[in-house]
């Protein structure tokens, strides 16, 4: 059996901590929280750190999903933990409310005993690009909180994500907090091709929709998997919803420029073609679902 | 280092690497066998245990990293000399056949009963579908578990029988089959 | 005269047969320890001292080793030895025999010929020091050209892989031929209609949850070798170790305890076994080796991989009339085929299936290429796996052709009752079969009819829906030793029979399970004959100091061949009590009468004893009758006359969506018939995890390599398995054909489903695309497969 090559195990309790640690030891450490996507590849030894810093007793700072209100009862946003698990992202019914892409996600990634383990920030900081966590918060906007030892920084997924397994997460930081934007009459939807439960996608797409008072898009972003680099929401979409009213020739000009704006390699999931006219199909899928939702005609 | 945890109910210590795998910690310091390992990428779920009470991939967790931490494995299911009903459940419904993944499998059956007493076919298949079986193409699992959630709800009524036993089979039908000689 | 199940279960059969006592639904003896967590297998074995045992492998297919340094390796603290390939073969044992008369490197010397190929081992005091040592060991490689792509391996310019063997110039294995070339081909000629179609059967792997191992440990003060193995035949290994170490025989001890999954995967001797055995010799220490799942993956026996073209000939109105098919194997660079030796294609000769034909013809090539060897396995039934692919979804691609329904078309053309025994145009002998009440059954079970209704419906609707039909004959129980043995072992199977003093009884089997249940069904084999309780009946298996010679299990072999054993043994020692029965009741033996487990005396009901009594008589004081000597127990070595051909008839329903192309199995109906059902628990356990093999081969289950040799499919990441929730409620029925010459009519039926569902599959998702011009497509079906073939490209990309 495959077992990783010896490393010492550290253990902290805050953020403080864990900070101050990754400051000594530099990028000889790494932090590990769910570990179910570092501990395999130290078993393969694809890679292999001295020092490895368990971050799990983070999870009673780092473990929260909270609503903040806006400015006079405005929507505000919604703050997640970086140690959030997955199975409580996928359960927590607040989160449903706000932003349905979530239980539709975290349905589908990986599987139930995994998902009891791995975390937000851990799936983000992998920074795999087939990761479906990912594609959720680029949909959604979010932001990134990053704590170092002079304090902290916030970043947008456009730029946290520096390329595949690379993120803006430096030697003594660490990732401790995700925001999400609520706006109003919005909502969204993921959806996801694999070929089998628990795999990674084939393509994965999500959308967040927001309308007007008059039921016009005030703006809609698409996140996609496992097609390329996609951090920034594809914008060609907004421009091209935004103050239309949606119908299905809508959802198919987005789908045309979700197709035209990835860049799918053929692998052993999928041709690079048939990869294209995912992003399409379920482009337009999640794009009429997240619609139906904003308008009450689907949960 | 030095590690300690609950397993079973019994605290233990022990003398380990840091790099030490919760699932060798068990199989190979506790003599716990009963966890078993299948796979190095987290795919088979044939090393399934309970971590403060959630089934996690022992393969995938450090045995440092459930030091202080409660870790409840197959072993432990038998309480007093009585079976688990999610044991006599995979008995009673041919919920295995080689016997590899099921300490995995009924730990995380054990797992969901416990925090959900009637689970659909459907959810059952989910919580099971991190898990892979070669031998008995689920269907039997899902029964196995059924029967537990029955049993404890005490509405079960008769095993999830496949097939009518012999004495339940109408007489008189015509033979569509030769026979040869059995016993006799 | 079908009857569905009174349990409202969807299950259906037709079965008249009164069962003797102890065969019936039965909970199995061996689960109490696996739910318990104690079942033993060979990992959990942990002796005093016991060392680990690591193998560095290559990371080429093809290359030269120019060095090899083990320097460092040696210096880390907890290593206690290194051993080469160099360092083997100057004890002559380098090389090893495979199960098909080639040899086989078990550390290799010269070149590596596939990804993975062992190259070095390690024997540390922790298995993670083992792995850590590997990467201490420097090995200098010169890569050559690869052979990846079967059709060009027998190129003039193709690179020679098999160097090593003298004289060769190519990679050919072999060529082999079945049936009657000329009359097919005068068939053809003058046939009505002929469909071909070029069929591929993907390399797939039994990948079971445990993956190989063992523990070797050798006493050097007497000499003798214990070898805890995860292997299907103990028998055959000890045999072979003896052949292959020079050990004396009597001097090895093979133990397969309790077996995580075989499948196949464990019939063959892999270089880790001859590695421990090697490291348990020269260290004077038990020596562990355990594969982990990318070793299993990429080097141990693969399945199939077998290019088939299919022809088939029949007249207008759907009679066939004759079927041909040219294939080209994919053996892998050693021919590792675990085969009897005359069937070098295994039984692929039956790929007529169960039709009644006039002309049937085969050609193969088998060549070499730079992947890990096997070929044989996955609960194959020795190849007919392939062989029902291929006629199954050729029958199905003249359906298409001819416009017909499938079942019609398959019913028409069936072998009738009346012609068996059935000598096929490629000569194999059907004992017995009865194919329309199965297939009437499963339409019955189904409801094909509404379920054609409703694809028309959804056809209409844009909606995409398939229904995929097959039928199959499997030719199991190998098998009479004239024709068949496996490196010179006949493949007849010992069994002994003790009766204990008290009525209990111990049964001694050669064969060796792996999840099939033989500690329940073989005590209620001879609870059968005997009359004794199957609970009070000990099966012993699985190491070769305790039961007899026999060649193991694989191939569905252990009902025809050792259940065969068991009955006939445990009817020997009937024959024995009757006459120790006839002393205790002073009577001749022509008036006692059996009944289960009593011998009567014929008109006084009251005068009996039972097998119980009998036993205590066979050991107990006083004399037995003249010329009986005390003791109740027999041995018996079985040798079948003829295979036994299970039948089935399977219906699969699937949906795809059209978006995406995701193939969705909604329905499965699968009705088998292998005969007398001993356990039929047991036996639907055993048709529910073939039905789940054949939704992974058809839809997701492949092997793949880039063009580099390099396995694409080395993790359970890569290798994608079903889940639950990717297979269906499995709905099953069952007809009963005894075999004509098995002791209890069994025919054996741990294959069937493997065998027969993948075409089912196939032929549903070929059935649904059918609106988009698609006649055939390749598995995996994967949804970009699916895509493609809607597209109209029926050659993937990938």
């Amino acid at each position: 059996m495959q077992v990783p090559a010896p490393f010492e195990y550290q253990r902290v309790s805050t953020v403080t901590e864990a900070v101050t640690l990754l400051d000594r030891l530099g990028d000889t450490a790494r932090l590990v929280a769910g570990g179910h996507s570092l501990i395999p590849m130290m078993k393969l030894r694809l890679t292999n750190f001295e020092y490895l810093i368990d971050i799990n007793e983070l999870h009673d700072e780092l473990g929260y999903i909270r609503s903040e209100p806006g400015p006079d009862g405005a929507p505000g946003r919604i703050r997640i933990g970086a140690m959030t698990r997955h199975r409580e992202l996928l359960e927590s019914d607040e989160l449903a409310a706000a932003f349905p892409i979530f239980r539709d996600a975290e349905r589908v990634i990986a599987d139930p005993v995994v998902r009891n383990r791995g975390t937000l920030g851990g799936s983000l900081c992998q920074s795999d690009p087939s990761e479906d966590l990912s594609a959720v918060c680029t949909t959604l906007d979010a932001s990134c909180v990053i704590q170092g030892l002079d304090g902290q920084r916030v970043v947008s997924m456009d730029e946290f994500h520096q390329g595949p397994y690379e993120t803006a997460v430096g030697d003594a930081e660490i990732l401790t907090e995700v925001r999400f934007p609520v706006r109003p009459r919005g909502s969204s939807a993921y959806e996801k091709v694999e070929r089998r439960a628990g795999d990674w996608a084939v393509v994965s797409a999500g959308a967040g929709v927001w309308l007007d008072e008059s039921g016009l898009v005030e703006d809609a972003r698409v996140g996609l998997a496992a097609v390329g680099p996609n951090t920034a929401g594809i914008p060609g979409i907004a421009d091209a919803l935004r103050g239309q009213r949606p119908t299905e020739e809508l959802y198919a000009r987005a789908g045309d420029i979700a197709a035209e704006s990835c860049s799918p390699v053929t692998d052993r999931r999928g041709s690079a073609e048939y990869k294209r006219h995912l992003a399409r199909e379920l482009t337009v899928r999640v794009l009429r679902r997240a619609v139906a939702r904003a308008t009450g005609q689907e949960v | 280092m030095q590690v300690t945890m609950t397993v079973n109910g019994e605290e233990v210590t022990r003398e380990i690497e840091g790099r030490l795998l919760l699932v060798h910690f068990l199989r190979d310091h506790l003599q716990l066998t009963g966890t078993h390992w299948g796979c190095d990428t987290s795919n088979c779920g044939t090393c399934v245990v309970r971590l403060d009470g959630e089934p996690v991939k022992s393969c995938t967790v450090l045995a440092a990293m459930a030091g202080g931490h409660e870790v409840r494995t197959v072993e432990g299911l038998e309480q007093n000399g009585e079976l688990d009903p999610v044991q006599r459940g995979f008995i009673e419904c041919h919920g295995l056949q080689c016997g590899f993944c099921t300490p995995g499998m009924m730990m995380t059956a054990r797992a969901l009963l416990d925090s959900d007493p009637d689970p659909s076919d459907e959810e059952i298949r989910e919580a099971i579908s991190g898990q892979i079986c070669r031998c008995t193409g689920y269907a039997t699992i899902v029964r196995s578990i059924r029967w537990a959630a029955a049993e404890e709800a005490g509405t079960r009524t008769t095993a999830p029988d496949t097939e009518a036993p012999a004495a339940e089979q109408p007489a008189g039908e015509e033979p569509v089959a030769t026979t040869t000689g059995s016993a006799s | 005269m079908t009857t569905v199940a009174p349990n409202g279960n969807r299950t259906a059969f037709v079965d008249n047969d009164r069962k003797p006592n102890g065969h019936g639904r039965m909970l199995r003896k061996e689960d109490p320890r696996f739910v318990r967590g104690k079942g033993r297998y060979v990992d959990d074995l942990q002796l005093p001292g016991m060392l680990h045992l690591a193998i560095l492998r290559s990371p080429f297919a093809h290359a030269r080793i120019t060095s090899v340094d083990t320097t460092l390796a040696e210096a880390h603290p907890k290593v206690r030895l290194v051993v080469t390939g160099a360092m083997l073969a100057e004890k002559g044992l380098a090389w090893m025999p495979t199960l098909s008369n080639d040899v086989q490197a078990v550390l290799a010397t010269d070149k590596v010929r596939f990804q993975g190929q062992e190259v070095a081992f390690v024997v540390a005091e922790d298995r993670y020091a083992a792995r850590d040592a590997l990467e201490l060991i420097d090995v200098e490689y010169e890569p050559l050209d690869p052979v990846i792509d079967v059709r060009g391996a027998l190129a003039p310019d193709a690179p020679v892989i098999r160097d090593d063997l003298e004289g060769k110039n190519d990679n050919h294995v072999f060529d082999w031929e079945t049936g009657d070339a000329a009359l097919s081909e005068e068939v053809f000629r003058r046939a009505d209609v002929v469909v071909s179609e070029d069929i591929v059967y993907p390399r797939v792997h039994p990948a079971p949850m445990e993956t190989c191992g063992a523990v070797a440990d050798f006493d050097a003060v007497d000499g003798k070798l214990t070898l805890w193995s995860t292997t299907q035949a103990p028998h055959a290994h000890r045999t072979l170790y003896a052949i292959v170490a020079g050990l004396p025989e009597h001097k090895i001890r093979v133990v397969s305890p309790d077996i995580g999954g075989g499948f196949g995967n464990k019939v063959p001797i892999y270089p880790g076994y001859v590695c421990a055995i090697v490291g348990s010799l020269l260290t004077g220490k038990p020596v562990k080796w355990m594969e982990d799942r990318a070793e299993n993956l990429i080097s141990t026996g693969f399945a199939r991989d077998y290019l088939m073209r299919g022809e088939i000939a029949a007249t207008r109105e759907g009679k066939i009339l004759a079927i041909r098919t040219h294939v080209l194997a994919d053996h892998g660079a050693f021919n590792g085929v675990a085969a009897p030796v005359k069937y070098p294609a295994g039984f692929f000769g039956v790929f007529t299936g169960s039709y009644d034909l006039e002309a049937a013809y085969c050609k193969m090539t088998a060549v070499y290429t730079n992947k890990a060897p096997g070929g044989v396995a996955y609960a194959c039934s020795f190849r007919i796996t392939e062989a029902v692919y291929l006629v199954e979804r050729i029958v199905d691609c003249l359906a298409h052709e001819l416009g017909m329904d499938p079942v019609e078309l398959r019913m028409k053309n069936f072998i009738r009752p009346e012609q068996f025994p059935y000598r096929t145009k490629t000569g194999w002998v059907y004992d017995s079969g009865n194919y329309a009440p199965t297939m009437e059954l499963a339409k019955d079970l189904a409801g094909y009819d509404a379920l054609r209704a409703e694809q028309a419906e959804k056809r209409a609707r844009g909606e995409i829906m398939g229904i995929g039909v097959s039928f199959f004959t499997e030719a199991v129980g190998a098998g009479p030793r004239k024709d068949m043995d496996i490196l010179g072992l006949g493949m007849a199977d010992g069994c002994e029979l003790r009766v204990h003093p008290t009525g209990k009884a111990v049964v001694r089997l050669s064969v060796q399970t792996q999840g099939q249940g033989h500690e329940t069904t073989f005590a209620q084999i001879v609870a059968g004959e005997l009359g004794i309780p199957p609970q009070d009946i000990e099966v012993v298996h699985g190491d070769t100091d305790q039961t007899p010679f026999g060649l193991g299990t694989y191939g569905s072999r252990s009902t025809p061949v050792s259940g065969a054993a068991a009955a006939l043994v445990a009817r020997k020692v009937r024959d024995k009590a009757r006459l120790i029965a006839s002393g205790m009741l002073e009577v001749s033996v022509a008036d006692l009468e059996w009944d289960e487990g009593t011998f009567r005396v014929a008109g006084d009901p009251e005068a009996s004893v039972t097998i119980q009594d009998i036993a205590m008589k066979a050991h107990g004081a006083g004399d037995l009758p003249e010329g009986i000597e005390g003791g109740l127990e027999a041995q018996i070595c079985y040798n079948p006359e003829n295979l036994t051909y299970p039948h089935g008839a399977y219906i699969c329903v699937v949906d795809i969506d059209p978006g995406t192309a995701k193939v969705t199995v909604r329905r499965f109906v699968a009705v088998d018939d292998c005969g007398t059902r001993i356990n039929p628990m047991i036996i639907e356990g055993q048709v529910h995890g073939g039905l789940t093999d054949g939704v992974g081969m058809a839809l997701m289950e492949m092997i793949a390599f880039d063009e580099d040799g390099n396995c694409l499919s080395g993790s359970l990441m890569d290798y994608l398995i079903p889940t639950a929730l990717e297979v269906p409620d499995w709905e099953t029925g069952f007809t009963v054909t005894p075999s004509p010459h098995h002791p209890i009519g069994a025919k054996g039926v741990g294959e069937s489903a493997t065998v027969g569902s993948p075409p089912a599959i196939v032929n549903a998702v070929v059935d649904a695309l059918a609106p988009f011009g698609v006649r055939h497509a390749d598995m995996p079906l994967t949804p970009s497969r699916v895509w493609e073939a809607m597209q109209g490209r029926p050659e993937p990309p990938i």
